[in-house]
């Protein structure tokens, strides 16, 4: 039973949350308010920026023209979505197959697999550097869709099978009963349940790629620098132009933002193994 | 019930992964391994002789791997404390009843999927820069000396700025855990007297306990390899005032082309992340059985 709340109780915690809620928010926009404002008012005192008159799209187009924001985005999509889905196609399989023919030592494959992650990146950044240099993968989008496919393989295969646990085994069986073959199991009866979970876990896997910072910018120098690394060349001294800077910003981080929004709750699953539900 | 054809159907499904994940473990895993015991640099060619533990005896016992211990346990230690903390306190904030509580939650949650490099120059630049940036332009008009956040106090710029990436992280996870918590019982405990702290440190907090940990854990596991935040506000500077282990690793592989001495610092930071995960790792084990 919920009790009633006083009114007053309920304003004064969206009075605290909410404020707490803006100052966290506050650098994000801030640089989305930067972003619309010219180079000579974005490096005034906060309060001025905020009642400059001047609203501008000029840093945009400067941004796009200056540094090639498309490319970069460009080398960023392919490298998400193509390791995301790669590693998909190697995972339903997998995960397909410990969630419903679970054998003895399923749960122990599971576990190592997870342990694969738990190597620091930099430990291996020597022989992977190495191994690119010999096979011509430094800064190509094949390399770099590979070790991030390999980066996030534990997750998606995690993930995958969390959620395909909790379909009933039973409704395969009855499906299997009537005829179905393997094929027309997989394709009518598994996947039309197994959808919101790929999609989920599609989510989590772009997030994690679009934002991931150390092979990134070790691995790529301009062909396929995706927009981690372009940010990075912003460090100086284009960094000291606000306006830019932020245009810059605003476009590399929107995309993952809106996608953030919508997955809260299987961002949770995944970046936890399921130990937090 | 899985029939023999199925299981060998099912052993096939699992073998692409199986095997993908083996080599990329083992193969990069065992060449850090073997070129840690050589003498290894890209720009002298010396033939590459075995050394046996020569790398491991220097890079431990130059100066700047002590500094970078130290860092990566402050760094690590700080954000864990500032995050699990805040997190702790956001999520019992955000639980209560309020207004709009959707979009405040979005709000406290959205620095999370900002990346690292975007959220680095950021802070640096727009809030940190002595002149220009907010913090200085505020200390300046109340007639204070703004603070220089890179060149006075560093490292605590960095964890900082890690930090605002990782509470909503920590919060996002506990605020979940908080909503599986039986309300009734909290309304039971208050209905026989019990105070709002005794309610929190007998009830919430044990109930916290196990994501608790987990967050814990996972963030060890990320923080322990900062990378991008160093690399575009500090360089691992002043000195090696912000090098931690990950970026004093990457300095020694790829800017002074040492193989073999990034490679020992490699092994170092494997062996130091394994120590966490060997807890995580039976964290979730545990899990998987209930």
């Amino acid at each position: 039973m919920a009790r009633a709340v006083p009114h007053k109780t309920k304003v004064f915690n969206t009075a605290v949350a909410g404020t707490i809620g803006f100052l966290m928010f506050f650098p994000i926009l801030w640089i989305l308010i930067l972003s619309f404002k010219t180079e000579e008012d974005a490096i005034r005192a906060p309060f001025q920026v905020l009642f400059s008159s001047g609203w501008t799209m000029d840093s945009f187009a400067t941004v796009q023209e200056r540094s090639d924001y498309f490319k970069h985005f460009m080398n960023s999509v392919t490298i998400s979505l193509g390791s995301t889905f790669l590693g998909l196609l190697i995972a339903i399989p997998a995960a397909w197959a410990m969630a419903f023919v679970p054998a003895k030592h399923t749960k122990d494959v599971l576990m190592w697999m997870l342990s694969t992650k738990m190597l620091p990146p930099v430990g291996v950044l020597v022989p992977i550097y190495l191994i690119f240099r010999d096979l011509g993968l430094l800064d190509t989008r094949v390399g770099l869709v590979f070790v991030l496919m390999m980066m996030n393989l534990p997750i998606i295969i995690w993930m995958l099978y969390t959620y395909f646990r909790e379909i009933p085994g039973e409704i395969l069986e009855a499906a299997r009963m009537d005829g179905a073959s393997l094929r027309e199991e997989v394709l009518y009866v598994l996947t039309p349940m197994a959808v919101p979970g790929i999609a989920s876990t599609v989510l989590l896997n772009i997030i994690l790629s679009w934002n991931e910072a150390f092979w990134t910018l070790n691995l790529t120098a301009a062909k396929a620098a995706p927009l981690t690394a372009f940010i990075a060349s912003y460090s100086s001294p284009e960094g000291l132009f606000y306006a830019k800077l932020s245009a810059a910003s605003i476009m590399a981080i929107a995309p993952i933002l809106i996608m953030g929004w919508f997955s809260q709750k299987q961002l949770v699953r995944g970046l936890t193994f399921g130990a937090v539900k | 019930m899985a029939t023999k054809a199925s299981r060998t159907a099912a052993r096939m499904m699992i073998s692409p992964s199986v095997i993908l994940l083996l080599g990329w473990m083992i193969i990069p895993l065992s060449m850090t391994i073997y070129f840690s015991f050589l003498r290894y640099n890209l720009i002298t060619p010396t033939g590459n002789p075995f050394v046996g533990w020569e790398n491991y005896y220097w890079f431990v016992t130059d100066p700047s791997f002590k500094a970078a211990m130290i860092n990566t346990l402050l760094l690590v230690g700080g954000i864990l404390l500032i995050t699990v903390i805040g997190g702790i306190l956001l999520s019992l904030l955000l639980d209560r009843p309020m207004f709009g509580q959707g979009v405040i939650r979005i709000m406290v949650i959205a620095p999370f999927f900002v990346m690292p490099t975007v959220s680095a120059l950021v802070w640096k630049n727009m809030f940190m820069n002595p002149v220009n940036g907010i913090f200085g332009q505020m200390a300046t008009g109340m007639g204070f000396e703004p603070v220089d956040f890179f060149g006075q106090i560093p490292l605590l710029s960095i964890i900082f700025i890690a930090s605002w990436q990782w509470l909503p992280f920590a919060t996002l996870i506990l605020f979940t855990a908080m909503q599986s918590l039986d309300q009734e019982q909290l309304e039971a405990a208050e209905m026989d007297g019990a105070s709002w702290s005794s309610r929190f440190w007998f009830i919430i907090l044990p109930h916290l306990a196990r994501a608790i940990t987990v967050v814990i854990l996972i963030e060890t596991i990320f923080l322990l390899s900062v990378f991008a935040e160093i690399l575009v506000t500090t360089n691992g500077g002043p000195g090696t005032a912000t090098t931690n282990l990950t970026y004093l690793i990457y300095v020694s592989s790829l800017l002074q082309f040492d193989v073999g001495m990034g490679s020992a610092g490699g092994v170092i930071a494997i062996i130091l992340a394994n120590i966490v995960a060997i807890f995580l790792m039976r964290m979730i084990g545990k899990n998987l059985d209930a």
